[in-house]
């Protein structure tokens, strides 16, 4: 199996990945067709990292997220590959142990927080329900965690907020709610899936910066699935980029939006309007994403690429690692070289 | 000049006007509490609102956008500017006339001035082919007739980048971004000067959404539109608008040219807002560059705090701020901003 970018501890302390994904296929498989959702996705995570995981609707970054937790339904399913936590295998665990994990060892974030939250417990008696299922905890340590946590995430009055229900809370701290009870037990690993993206902007920043916080201080380690480069940019110092299941880029944030190598990278940037003088046409991807049933034979990204080739139509690029850093890797035939300018 | 030439200025010049526009929304009051009120219990009316006061006039062939976070009244204006909506007070002329009629039943008055809203999934007929929810305004309006129809529809389905058989499908065969050109297609077969867009690209991919702004460019040289632009994304207004006005629980805080409202915002509010807008980082050390967020939250728009809105929240408040609300006030020719304190901004 190839090795993936960065085996190596991003922070320079050496530190074995807490998380490490290979090969991972997640398919959804219907009478008319197999979806291949997640389509070999290879990736570690190294503890207080946040990984940013960027992709339009449809690449599978939600799914990548999801299979993660073991949280895919039918009729889809991880087909193959591994997932290990901890050193431990979670593809092909038993629900009952899974769900041992989850939230204790493994959390997740989801973009809508009402749909997270319980409409009928006030906040502190669904937290105390987060805690108690994984262990007994008696009233007052579950109320003192929940507090620490709530203190934790910029929740102001917190002794006040916990008798509160979550109908009570706009929209920004009922997210930070969230984040609280997934940070309720000190999981290794949270996974965000869009978890700013309903917020306004102004709410947004104030999240992104205490999360930031948050990840150095409990050492946790983060994925942070998001469509926004720029939001993912002021968070993540790794991105991967994902195309129709697959990892087409990934790297240094940074290097990743300043050179990008993989055309979609590029042509993902190019969409913004920052980067076009105002007024100006953008320099737009044409066509949209291919349907996921029926992918084309080579690199999914060719129909849309400005430098596809017949090799591109008919065989899929395998993934390119940077020979020199050994921190970036790609999957394109013709990989780009140049800087983009802001 | 001559009153001639003035008389043929003047509607050039301001095209599009709101006149102390105001919408209120109360809340309705329940039968119970009704009884409850004959027997002396207070009535507790509550009010939202979601416009105040706001003057806004655009030239024929201007981009103006419309700014503000969630629950600032920003699609209430562009409601009432289309003419959907009766506002509570003010009202809102189109060269001049009255875009709905004031007395009796509120109508709109006119169809040069139509509407591209955010969700393309809910605002087409998901039982009507594509061709006759196209038509449909255009032969109630006698824009067109019924034998012309499909010729008519297929001009402007191709206008916005659509095949010409679309028009035989059903919206669920089309993606969101193919849905928003169906929508704006249905907007432009209206035949209007204006359109009130409102959120347009908020529901669609990066690169989708760069596509349709790129329609939008076009669409606004080839045809001359007149057009509001409403949408909490501060880049894609930048990139697309001549003018932005920023909105705060229904008043407008400050207007100026895109350019120099990004160069120099003057409201605190507009400052802190474009301080919340994650940058794409492109050094490593960018990571570390810190956003600066606005304290506090929007307060409630059911009791929004007196003086001026945003005094909770703002680093430059004042005495002053707290009691009276400034107004909106011009600081040169081309911009205007709701500030006591612009004279340190």
């Amino acid at each position: 199996m190839s090795p993936t970018v960065s085996s190596v501890d991003p922070s320079g302390l050496g530190r074995p990945a807490v998380l490490s994904v290979r090969d991972l296929r997640t398919h959804f498989e219907t009478r008319q067709a197999t979806l291949k959702a997640v389509d070999g996705v290879s990736f570690d995570l190294y503890p207080g990292e946040i990984l940013g995981l960027v992709g339009e609707s449809g690449s599978g970054k939600s799914v990548t997220g999801y299979s993660l937790l073991g949280l895919v339904d039918p009729p889809g399913r991880i087909v193959s590959g591994s997932v290990q936590l901890e050193g431990q295998e979670l593809v092909g665990l038993s629900p009952a142990r899974l769900r041992r994990l989850r939230g204790r060892r493994l959390a997740m974030v989801f973009q809508d927080p009402m749909a997270t939250l319980n409409p009928l417990l006030t906040i502190g008696a669904q937290m105390a329900l987060a805690l108690r299922a994984h262990g007994a905890v008696s009233d007052e340590a579950a109320r003192a965690r929940s507090l620490e946590v709530l203190h934790q995430v910029g929740i102001p009055d917190p002794v006040n907020r916990l008798s509160a229900w979550p109908h009570q809370f706009s929209g920004g701290m009922r997210q930070r709610v969230a984040i609280a009870i997934a940070l309720l037990h000190r999981p290794a690993v949270i996974v965000a899936d869009e978890p700013t993206t309903a917020l306004d902007v102004s709410i947004q920043a104030q999240i992104l910066t205490e999360i930031r916080g948050l990840v150095a201080q409990s050492g946790t380690a983060l994925v942070w699935i998001s469509h926004d480069l720029a939001t993912v940019s002021a968070i993540a110092r790794r991105v991967m980029v994902m195309y129709a299941g697959r990892l087409v880029e990934e790297g240094p944030t940074a290097q990743v939006l300043r050179q990008p190598r993989h055309p979609y990278t590029r042509g993902l940037l190019g969409s913004l309007p920052q980067f076009s003088a105002p007024g100006r046409l953008l320099a737009q991807i044409p066509g949209a994403p291919p349907p996921l049933d029926s992918l084309p034979p080579g690199c999914a990204f060719a129909p849309r690429c400005a430098r596809g080739t017949p090799q591109c139509t008919q065989t899929s690029p395998q993934r390119t690692v940077d020979p020199v850093t050994l921190a970036r890797a790609w999957r394109c035939h013709h990989p780009l070289d140049e800087e983009v300018s802001a | 000049m001559t009153p001639l030439q003035v008389a043929t200025m003047l509607p050039e010049a301001m095209h599009l006007q709101a006149r102390g526009l105001g919408r209120r929304f109360e809340s309705r009051v329940a039968l119970g509490e009704r009884i409850a009120a004959w027997f002396g219990a207070p009535l507790d009316r509550r009010a939202v609102q979601a416009v105040d006061g706001v003057n806004l006039e655009l030239r024929r062939g201007e981009v103006l956008g419309l700014v503000g976070e969630s629950g600032c009244g920003k699609s209430t204006l562009g409601r009432m500017l289309a003419g959907i909506l009766p506002p509570s007070a003010g009202q809102v002329l189109l060269g001049g006339r009255a875009v709905m009629q004031s007395e009796g039943r509120h109508r709109k008055t006119t169809s040069k001035v139509q509407m591209v809203f955010q969700d393309p999934f809910a605002s087409l007929d998901p039982r009507m082919r594509i061709g006759d929810t196209l038509a449909e305004g255009p032969l109630a309006h006698g824009l067109v007739s019924r034998a012309d129809a499909p010729g008519y529809i297929a001009q402007w389905l191709e206008k916005v980048g659509l095949p010409a058989d679309a028009s035989r499908r059903y919206p669920h065969q089309f993606s969101g971004g193919q849905r928003q050109r169906i929508a704006i297609a249905r907007a432009l077969a209206m035949q209007p000067d204006t359109l009130i867009c409102d959120e347009p690209v908020a529901s669609l991919d990066v690169s989708i959404q760069a596509q349709i702004l790129n329609l939008f460019l076009q669409l606004r040289q080839e045809l001359g539109l007149t057009m509001v632009f409403i949408s909490h994304h501060l880049g894609v207004v930048r990139h697309v608008c001549d003018r932005v006005a920023v909105m705060y629980l229904g008043r407008i805080v400050e207007i100026a040219p895109a350019e120099q409202l990004y160069a120099r915002p003057r409201h605190p509010y507009t400052r802190a807002l474009l301080d919340s807008v994650p940058r794409l980082q492109l050094d490593a050390e960018g990571l570390l560059a810190d956003l600066h967020p606005i304290q506090g939250e929007l307060p409630s728009p059911l009791a929004p705090p007196a003086g001026c809105h945003f005094h909770q929240r703002c680093p430059l408040a004042a005495d002053g701020c707290r009691q009276q609300a400034p107004c909106l006030l011009a600081l040169d020719d081309s911009r205007s901003v709701a500030c006591h304190r612009s004279d340190i901004t």
